[in-house]
């Protein structure tokens, strides 16, 4: 018996809810970023769903397309990341408030 | 079987993303992450997504998650971060109720019927052939521009993290600007 798409989504929804969570609560900036990567993967998910649901393999070529902007979007943070924590050794979310460093 | 599969995975899923939320140590985050991108991949396989499961576990998993470790192992942060610590009052507390009216939200809009029943237009997702034939020929066919412009974003994306993580052996315009010492560039 398969599964109804529902699950799928309620199941997306909490992992949305639990990155959205760690994003406002953690202070690492690469834990948040983590945090980042579980949000596009519950919208992933749910795209993948409805791709089912709707027999549409529409949603299909739209997760292949944030797969590739995400590995873009995780280059150039980390890269970010890397130039902030070249200038100071211990850099939470708080310590990078200003923009002039 | 299929229930068995979907929970199994939904458990997996939901565990490593609460373990990326609740690890103190970053290296342990980045486990967890693993551990969430595969049920995730299991589920894709659950629903019929073969090509984007394999493509879930290389890019993700493989390429991803390696490049997090890496940059963690790099700066020398996997040390234990004190999450009892909490700077902003009341941030926590807040940080919950948000996200319990997000989850509200999304839960009381997926319940609402949003789909017009507009005809597929880039094709069915079932019917003959295999998964990774029907979403090649969508994407060489109909998505063929945005799949070229990805191509661009990629170039732009290895340029920009070029640039960003360079460092500029003196005499440079970001070191003039910066004015940083290198003993302390050097330091992590």
């Amino acid at each position: 018996m398969r599964v109804p798409g529902a699950w799928y989504l309620g199941l997306a929804a909490v992992l949305f809810t639990i990155g959205a969570l760690g994003l406002l609560v953690r202070r690492n900036v690469l834990v948040m970023f983590m945090c980042v990567e579980l949000m596009l993967n519950a919208v992933n998910l749910t795209f993948v769903t409805y791709a089912r649901m709707l027999d549409d393999i529409g949603g299909q070529v739209l997760v292949f397309f944030v797969l590739v902007v995400a590995a873009a979007e995780v280059v150039v943070g980390l890269a970010i990341i890397v130039a902030i924590f070249r200038r100071r050794a211990d850099a939470t979310a708080d310590d990078i408030s200003l923009l002039k460093g | 079987m299929d229930w068995f599969v979907f929970v199994v995975a939904g458990l997996a899923t939901l565990t490593g993303g609460l373990g990326v939320v609740l690890a103190r140590n970053p290296v342990h985050s980045a486990l967890m992450l693993v551990m969430t991108l595969f049920a995730v991949a299991v589920l894709f396989v659950a629903q019929e997504a073969h090509f984007l499961a394999a493509v879930q576990v290389i890019v993700y998993a493989g390429a991803v998650v390696v490049l997090f470790l890496f940059v963690i192992m790099l700066l020398g942060v996997d040390r234990s971060e004190d999450i009892k610590r909490e700077p902003l009052v009341a941030q926590r507390p807040l940080a919950v109720v948000v996200s319990a009216l997000v989850l509200l939200e999304v839960l009381l809009l997926a319940r609402s019927r949003w789909t017009t029943g507009a005809s597929s237009l880039a094709g069915p997702a079932s019917g003959p052939g295999t998964n990774i034939e029907k979403l090649a020929s969508s994407l060489f066919t109909r998505y063929l521009l945005a799949f070229e412009a990805t191509s661009i974003l990629l170039v732009i994306a290895v340029v920009g993290a070029v640039v960003l993580a360079r460092r500029t052996p003196g005499g440079g315009l970001e070191s003039r600007q910066e004015a940083a010492p290198p003993s302390e560039a050097a330091a992590p």
